[in-house]
Formats: structure tokens, C-alpha cells, sequence
């Protein structure tokens, strides 16, 4: 974003601060928030019979006549030309097909970025890809062999031979830091904030803290690999994909091919885990150049080594915070300033800076971050981007002030907890993070915690517990629609290109859906997940269930004028206006006199009409600006540390969440405790390694990248307070990316509990202990 | 040579190349059995040998030679229901992507076996004193050759541990 950009919405946030809060989006709170069926309760979801029997297709799987098979050869070098390419022996070799290097692929755009401007675009960096020698980084592909089969695929790659002129390249974080570049916005917030004179209060205070945080490069290994198999028809791309942005990754492959909007056609109606990295990146863009090169379609699956080499993960961050306190914990200040990674050519923002803007009321506020501009891979959004590695940071430092003061880690909180929004004064729109604390608390037994660490022992097992605060933002896309269908029986059919990979967005909306229309469950069906459907914005953000619902809301509002229309006078709710009627019992009823009912089937079939379709869209999320909507968690853990080998074993976890209303028990409970063990594995073990001399990663397998096991995972506990939020459709915020948040800092309280060892550098390997 | 899948007998790929994996997905287009790594690290193309889990990434097609091969497809009656450990995964949640979910419940099946004919296993506390006791330590560590990236962790191990005692009673 540009100054300008930060201006404008600065002016807007100022005008809706004087706007009533009947205005605006969630002015009066909606009627589902208390009126529930389906809603609330444990439901199964809808596509676990075809998972559980291996029947649900992912992008790989598409059976598809003709098919040849794609392998990569990625460069060795980070910066530089290829000065030779031999593919004689490649193109010869058994089953080879073609390979395609920059002096064959065909001329090509770049992709356009991700961002809040353009919903339709979903690229991660903004490079060329394969359209002249140079080499940008290390692992950037220099040939793709197609081939009959894959082993020949892959025989043909290990035959290209390439020869490199290096040029020096960047690769060393330390280095880069001296000539690191401030934006001058992180995400819609002003990257600079300086309030209340922080640096005069950290000299003067009682109680200062004063640290730097470490956290790593970090991968976000969904267990499908990338993959799409990808055809041309008619000058028209069809793009079987695994995507967490149907319609982005179909208006960017547009853009870059020179096709109109329509013209590409993705579907990706089951992803196998994305938590961000799902989206568009250089093998489906290459994937389509070389289908349409050979004119046959092409299958791309990408091996573990080459998701590490061409999709961009979390940077690493080194996070500077300074707390000053007086001696009974009041905030005086908060200074948060860090780096991270974000090459130019980056679309990406790390805002682990935006952490502590919104937790605790400071009297002051000194925050800022760098990038460092390396020749690396584009970076990207990972599970909770900002606030996870953010949290690490700020809830350490709240530890080690709350020790520092001698004081209980909640009571500090509690002590600090905002009223409002610390920087902009905005109200909340609901916010309970305390009672978050106090059903964790309750939970874990915090009264059985030692104030003074490394006192508790059984055997070699040093026993600790600790806790941090999680926080994600509230966010609602605009732009993302739905139809909504009714049919001559009077069941009703919800479509939208949203996307699924895990968060049962289909089994929710569903339910929604059932109890917005006041139909059974089984009258509804979902279906998601194809370009070809009305457009709905990316899965991230922890954005999709909140803009689905407003979607489905504002459809549901169309529904009823038009069977009103259609009902004519013939009818039992006739001289009735559509704010006068609601859904209930298969059909619209009066409000006041609910004896006047028509079902939807009886309104269709006296208008003679088949069906009868509406769509709803998402509008502008204003109430984001009026309004500071954040969720909130407090993240418990006990966890053993061998005092011999420095071993953590985490006993148990507990994640206490204000997220609003919680619409199904069941899968909300799979996606924090999804969350938690991201940010169990971000703890103890999660870690890309480069070779800073080379720019190349080392960790290129799931042998070498270490996410939790069975074993490293204990019962967790998840709890919420269902208090709902008025403002946001459903009474629900987003829970998909807070179950990551704090956890991390949690664990590493726990150590120091344990241990009384204050570990500042994720992760907390053995050595670190010893 | 003489591959059986799912009961029935099937042709062997004609490169000696080909993994089971890769037989099993691209060529008979029984894609249920997943590839997350194509390394053995992460277990979800797992699936049954004459009974004994192999990773079949890791084996090549050619050595399932007079072998019988179960994959996920075969698991449910041929009427449709589903197997008790299927019925209990969705009861549990122990999915969410639910790309690692057949291997999961493919290597649960043989864990299941390797439980009951006595096999110990890492945390097992005591060797001599006959099967080991079902815990769900027990459980975590013979599972922890299948990652789940999503997180379905808990509920896998309930959804095991459902089996596990519906079949001892
Ligand atoms: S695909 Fe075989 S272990 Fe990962
Ligand atoms: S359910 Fe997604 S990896 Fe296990």
C-alpha cells in the first residue's frame, strides 16, 4: 500500500468513527445469532464418507486421456545466467516428449499480485517466469522435461545439463540487515507507529524488559503436494488444481496467458491441506506453458524438494520488544521493532509487528519493521501470518515482565487487558479475553503452577507450566457471492467458488444455510470449489466462513422479495411487504401472525416455475473501520523437560478461544486443536534450513523438516466462549489461523517455568537446554 | 509375475521402474492410497501386504509379486457400509483435509494386528510381561510413522481406540 492508500483509509476509519452503528454492516446484530437448529452443534462433515474411503478426487487424481507427465529441473545457483543448456540427451531419452527451457517456452506475462485491490489475482511474487536466462534465486526452474510417464519424466530431467555464469547473491540475512527497507504499510495499518513518547517511559520506568525473539523460515508441508493437471480445448485452459483461490489463481493464469476472464476454467473442489500455500505459484503457470507447447495435457505433481524450492514459506523474523511496566504492572510502554524477509519481487507481508497494537492498553507505542531484500524465494502468507511469530515475541516478553515483577503471568494480563483499541480508541466489537484466561486457567489447574521456576520434579523431569495470549484479526471479504437455488420440491442448493481443504466449509454452510431458510439439513446441499461458480475471494485471512455467511445472509434477503413477487395475491402471506415475512418451515411465514405460511414448493409451483435462483455478495467490510474486531485465545501447556538430554515432552495443551459464536462445535474444535499443533511444531522441531553461502535449502524433505508425530501430540483441550460478537454475520469471527497464535510462547513459558532456562530462539531444540 | 489388488489379479507394469504407489494411482487409477512424499516419510501411501503395512512409495510394484494388496477402496463391504475404524474417523473427526486419512486408517488396521499378536513397540513398558497393554501412548507411538499436517491428531487416536475396544469385547 502507498502513502495515499494509508491516507484514504486513515480519512474513511475517521468519518465512520462519527457514522451510527445502525449504518453499517452488522448495525443490527443478526437474528441467527441466537435463533439456532443446525447451528452450534457437532456435526459430522458432509465429505467425510468420500474421504474416508479414498473416493474424494484431489487435483493429481484426475483421470485424463493422453497425459503427460511433468518433472522440473531447478537451478543450482541463486543469482546469475545460464550461460549453456544442453537437453540433446533429455530429449532423446525413452518416452520424452518435450522439454521446455526459456528459449522454447512461450512468451508469457508476469503474475499479477495477491492483494486487496485486485480479488482476482493471486500471484506470490512478480517475476518473470522462464522467459529469458536469468536466475533469480536458488531452485527456480530452468527446464521442465515432459514424458510419457513420470519415470520418464524424471530420467529426462536428470538428463538436462546446465551450465551457470554466478553472479554474487544476496543470501545472508545478517548482512541484508543494514540495508533493510521499511514500507511504509503492513497490510491496511501504517507500517510506523510512535504514541505517547515510548522511548522517555522505557528510561524511566520501575520495570523494563528488553529482548530480542528469534523465529525461523518455516514450511507449511501440507501432506498433498502441489499439483495440477492441466489441459487446453479450444484456446480455453482447463485447470484441474489444488487451490485455496479458485477464482484468483483462474483470473491471474488469464492475465498472464492473454485469455479473457473466462476463458480459464479452475476447479479444486478437495485441497489436501493448504494453510496458505495453496496458491498460485510457478509449476501451474509452467504447467500450462508446456501443455500448450506439446498440445497434449500435462499432469504436474511436485516432489517435496520442489514444493521447498518453488513455494515460499513463513520468513524468518528477529523481533526486538521492550515492555516498561510500573510495580503494579501497568504498561507505560511497548516497543516492538523486528526484520523479516521479504525479497522485492515479494508480495507477501510478515506483520508480526500488527501483534501488540491491539492486545493490551500502553500507555505508549514505539512499533516498526524492516525487510531485508535477499535473492531468495518469494516468501508467503503461513498459517496465522504476523501474529504467529508475532505472538512468540510480545507473550515471551509478558512472561518475562510478569516474573520480572514477580507478579502471575494472567494477572499481568488481566492488569493490561484493553477496554478498547489501544492505538485508535475504535470500540470493540466484542471482546473477552480475560474469561478466555479464566476457562483455561480453570482447565489446566494454573493453581497448581509454581511461581518460582525449576522447583517442580519427578525424576529427571524438570515440570513446568506456562501461558500466552493468541490474537488473529476479524476479517470479511468483500466481492464473495453466492447463488442460491430452490427447486421445485422446495430444497435449496448453495453455490459459491469457496474452497475447502479441511476447514468443513461446505458442512457449515450447510447448516447455515438450513437455518437461515428454516429448512431441514437434509433439504440443503453445498457445492464449491470450481471457478465455473459465483466468485468468492481466496481462503485465507481467516476471512471465508464470516464472507460465505454474509453472502448467504444477503441472498437470503433477495430470496424472500422474489417469492414474495411470485407468491402474487393468491396467497396466504398476500398485502405482506418482504420485511414483514420470515423463513420458517420450508417456506416464508408472517412474523406476526406465523399461522400465514407458503412453502417455497407451493409459491413455485402456482407461479409455474422450475426453480428459481438469486445470488447475494459480501458488501464492503466497513465495519472493520468502525470498529476494532479482533479475536482473542489464551493458550495453556504443561510440558517435562529431562534435565539430562534437555527432551521437551509436551503433557497437555489447552486453547481457550473469544472467537464469537462457535457454528459447529466439532469441526471448530478440529480446526483450533490444527492450529495448536501447528504452533506445538513451530515450538519444538519446525525449521527450513538454508546454506546461507549458497541460497539453497537444505531441509528439502519430511525427514529433515520436522512436523509433530502422534507421539509429540498429547490430548488437548479446546474451549470457548461462545459470547457472540454483534457486528459480524452469525455473531462468528474467524478461527482458522488463531489456533496457531500463542502457542509457541506458551510452550517456551513453560520451559522456562520448568527449567528456569529463558529460551529466545525458536525452536527449543535439546541444545538449547543443556 | 502375479499381482492381486483388492482381491483381484492384476497386470504388472511394464518398467521395472514403477513404484506400487505409482501403480496403484496412475495406471489401475486406484488413487484412494495417497502420495505425500514419495520417500517414506510420511505414511500416506500406506496400504496392506498380506496383511502387513508397507509403505508402497517405498516398494517397488514389481515386489508385490504373489502378493495380495488391500488398499482403502476395499475396506468398506461391498455393500457400501463402511468399516468400523471408516464409521469411526468421521464419528471423531480425525480428518480434515483427509489426505492422510487413508494411510492412516490402512496403517491403523495392521497396527491393530501387530497389537494383538503381541509385537512391542518403543514405549512398551515391559517385555516380558505378555501383548501390550492398548494406551494411548501405545497407539500415538505405532502411528507416528503417518503425519497429518491438518492436525487430525486426537481424534485418529480416539477413533483407534474406538476400534481397539469395540474388537477386544
Ligand atoms: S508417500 Fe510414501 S511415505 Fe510418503
Ligand atoms: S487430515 Fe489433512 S493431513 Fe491429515
Amino acid at each position: 500500500m502507498t502513502k495515499l492508500q494509508n491516507a484514504i483509509i486513515g480519512g474513511v476509519r475517521a468519518v465512520l468513527g462519527h457514522v451510527p452503528a445502525s449504518w453499517l454492516p452488522g448495525g443490527t446484530p443478526d437474528p441467527l445469532i441466537d435463533k439456532r437448529v443446525s447451528l452450534g452443534g457437532q456435526q459430522s462433515r458432509i465429505d467425510g464418507p468420500d474421504k474416508v474411503r479414498g473416493a474424494a478426487r484431489f487435483a493429481a487424481e484426475v483421470p485424463m486421456e493422453n497425459l503427460l507427465y511433468a518433472a522440473f529441473v531447478h537451478s543450482t545457483i541463486a543469482r546469475g545466467r545460464i550461460a549453456d543448456l544442453d537437453v540433446s540427451a533429455a530429449e532423446a531419452a525413452p518416452g520424452v516428449a518435450l522439454v521446455m527451457t526459456y528459449r522454447n517456452a512461450p512468451k508469457i506475462g508476469v503474475p499479477p499480485p495477491i492483494g486487496i485491490t485486485n480479488l482476482k489475482a493471486a500471484g506470490n511474487h512478480t517475476l518473470p517466469i522462464m522467459q529469458d536466462p536469468e536466475i533469480r534465486w536458488n531452485g527456480q526452474v530452468v527446464a521442465v522435461v515432459l514424458a510419457e510417464t513420470r519415470e520418464q519424466a524424471e530420467h529426462g530431467a536428470a538428463l538436462v545439463r546446465v551450465r551457470y555464469d554466478a553472479a554474487p547473491a544476496r543470501t545472508r540475512f545478517e548482512e541484508g540487515k543494514a540495508s533493510a527497507y521499511t514500507p511504509e504499510s503492513m497490510l491496511v495499518e501504517r507500517n510506523r507507529l510512535d504514541k505517547g513518547d515510548a522511548s522517555r517511559k522505557l528510561a524511566e520506568a520501575a520495570f523494563t524488559i528488553d529482548a530480542v525473539y528469534t523465529t525461523p523460515w518455516e514450511n507449511h508441508n501440507p501432506i498433498e503436494p502441489h499439483a495440477a493437471t492441466l489441459v487446453w480445448r479450444e484456446g480455453k485452459l482447463i485447470v484441474h488444481d489444488a487451490t485455496q483461490m479458485v477464482h484468483g489463481t483462474a483470473g491471474s493464469l488469464a492475465n498472464i496467458f492473454g485469455l479473457k476472464a473466462g476463458d480459464v476454467h479452475v476447479s479444486s473442489p478437495y485441497v489436501g491441506g493448504g494453510f496458505g500455500a495453496k496458491g498460485l505459484w510457478d509449476h501451474q503457470i509452467l504447467g500450462a506453458a508446456a501443455a500448450k507447447l506439446a498440445g497434449r495435457p500435462v499432469r504436474v505433481t511436485l516432489s517435496r524438494a520442489s514444493m521447498h524450492r518453488l513455494v515460499g514459506g513463513r520468513t524468518q523474523t528477529e523481533q526486538r520488544v521492550a515492555l516498561a511496566a510500573d510495580a503494579d504492572g501497568k504498561l507505560k510502554a511497548l516497543l516492538h521493532h523486528g526484520y523479516g524477509v521479504k525479497p522485492l519481487h515479494s508480495v507477501c507481508d510478515e506483520g508480526f509487528s500488527l501483534t501488540g497494537r491491539s492486545l493490551y492498553a500502553s500507555e505508549s507505542f514505539d512499533v516498526v519493521q524492516h525487510y531485508v531484500d535477499l535473492d531468495l524465494l518469494a516468501n508467503s502468507f503461513m498459517r496465522g501470518p504476523g501474529e504467529t511469530p508475532g505472538t512468540f515475541a510480545i507473550e515471551c516478553a509478558m512472561d518475562e515482565l510478569a516474573d520480572a515483577l514477580g507478579m502471575d503471568p494472567i494477572e499481568l494480563r488481566r492488569c493490561n487487558a484493553a477496554s478498547r483499541d489501544p492505538v485508535s480508541g475504535a470500540p470493540h466489537s466484542q471482546n473477552a479475553m480475560m474469561e478466555a484466561y479464566d476457562l483455561g486457567a480453570a482447565r489446566i489447574g494454573w493453581d497448581r503452577r509454581m511461581a518460582k521456576p525449576g522447583t517442580r520434579r519427578e525424576g529427571e523431569w524438570l515440570i513446568g507450566m506456562g501461558c500466552a495470549t493468541g490474537t488473529f484479526p476479524f476479517t470479511r471479504m468483500p466481492g464473495t457471492s453466492v447463488r442460491i437455488t430452490i427447486d421445485a420440491a422446495g430444497g435449496a442448493h448453495v453455490a459459491s467458488a469457496a474452497h475447502e481443504m479441511g476447514m468443513g466449509t461446505a458442512t457449515v454452510q450447510r447448516q447455515h444455510a438450513a437455518d437461515r431458510l428454516g429448512l431441514p439439513l437434509d433439504r440443503v446441499t453445498v457445492i464449491i470449489g470450481d471457478s465455473s461458480l459465483p466468485f468468492a475471494s481466496f481462503a485465507g485471512g481467516s476471512s471465508q466462513t464470516a464472507s460465505l455467511a454474509a453472502a448467504i445472509s444477503a441472498a437470503s434477503g433477495k430470496l424472500a422479495t422474489e417469492l414474495m413477487r411470485l407468491a402474487g395475491n393468491d396467497t396466504p402471506l398476500a398485502g405482506l411487504k418482504s420485511s414483514e415475512v420470515e423463513f420458517a418451515d420450508g417456506g416464508l411465514r408472517s412474523v406476526e401472525d406465523p399461522a400465514r405460511h407458503e412453502s417455497f414448493a407451493s409459491i413455485l409451483r402456482r407461479s409455474g416455475r422450475g426453480e428459481l435462483s438469486v445470488v447475494g455478495e459480501s458488501g464492503a467490510p466497513l465495519e472493520i473501520l468502525k470498529y476494532s474486531m479482533h479475536s482473542t485465545s489464551a493458550n495453556f501447556c504443561e510440558l517435562r523437560v529431562s534435565e539430562i538430554t534437555g527432551e521437551i515432552r509436551v503433557d497437555r495443551l489447552v486453547g481457550a478461544f473469544d472467537c464469537g459464536r462457535i457454528l459447529n462445535a466439532k469441526t471448530a474444535t478440529s480446526q483450533f486443536k490444527g492450529g495448536m499443533i501447528m504452533g506445538l511444531g513451530m515450538a519444538l522441531t519446525e525449521e527450513t534450513l538454508l546454506d546461507e553461502r549458497t541460497g539453497r535449502i537444505m531441509s528439502t524433505s519430511l525427514a529433515d523438516y520436522h512436523v509433530p508425530v502422534h507421539l509429540d501430540v498429547p490430548d488437548i483441550d479446546v474451549l470457548w466462549t461462545d459470547i457472540p460478537d454483534p457486528r459480524t454475520p452469525l455473531g462468528a469471527r474467524g478461527i482458522g489461523e488463531i489456533g496457531t497464535t500463542g502457542v509457541a510462547a506458551a510452550i517456551a513459558n513453560a520451559v522456562f517455568n520448568a527449567t528456569g532456562k529463558r529460551v529466545r530462539d525458536l525452536p527449543l531444540t535439546l541444545d538449547k537446554l543443556i | 509375475m502375479s499381482i492381486r489388488v483388492n482381491g483381484m489379479e492384476v497386470l504388472p507394469p511394464d518398467d521395472a521402474r514403477v513404484s506400487l504407489l505409482d501403480h496403484l494411482r496412475e495406471h489401475l487409477h486406484l488413487s484412494g492410497t495417497k502420495k505425500g512424499c514419495d520417500q517414506g516419510a510420511c505414511g500416506a501411501c500406506t496400504v496392506l501386504l498380506d496383511g502387513n503395512r508397507v509403505l508402497s512409495c517405498l516398494t517397488l510394484a514389481a515386489q508385490a509379486d504373489g502378493s495380495n494388496v488391500q488398499t482403502i477402496e476395499a475396506l468398506a463391504a461391498e455393500s457400501g457400509a463402511l468399516h468400523a475404524l471408516q464409521r469411526a474417523f468421521i464419528e471423531h473427526d480425525g480428518l480434515q483435509c483427509g489426505y492422510c486419512t487413508p494411510g492412516q486408517i490402512c496403517s491403523a488396521i495392521a497396527m491393530a494386528e501387530e497389537l494383538r499378536r503381541g509385537d512391542p513397540s518403543y514405549v512398551t513398558l515391559d517385555l516380558a510381561a505378555g501383548p501390550p497393554v492398548v494406551t494411548r501412548a501405545e497407539i500415538r507411538e505405532r502411528m507416528s510413522g503417518n503425519l497429518c499436517r491438518c492436525g487430525a491428531h486426537n481424534g485418529i487416536v480416539e477413533a483407534i481406540e474406538d476400534m481397539l475396544v469395540e474388537t477386544a469385547a
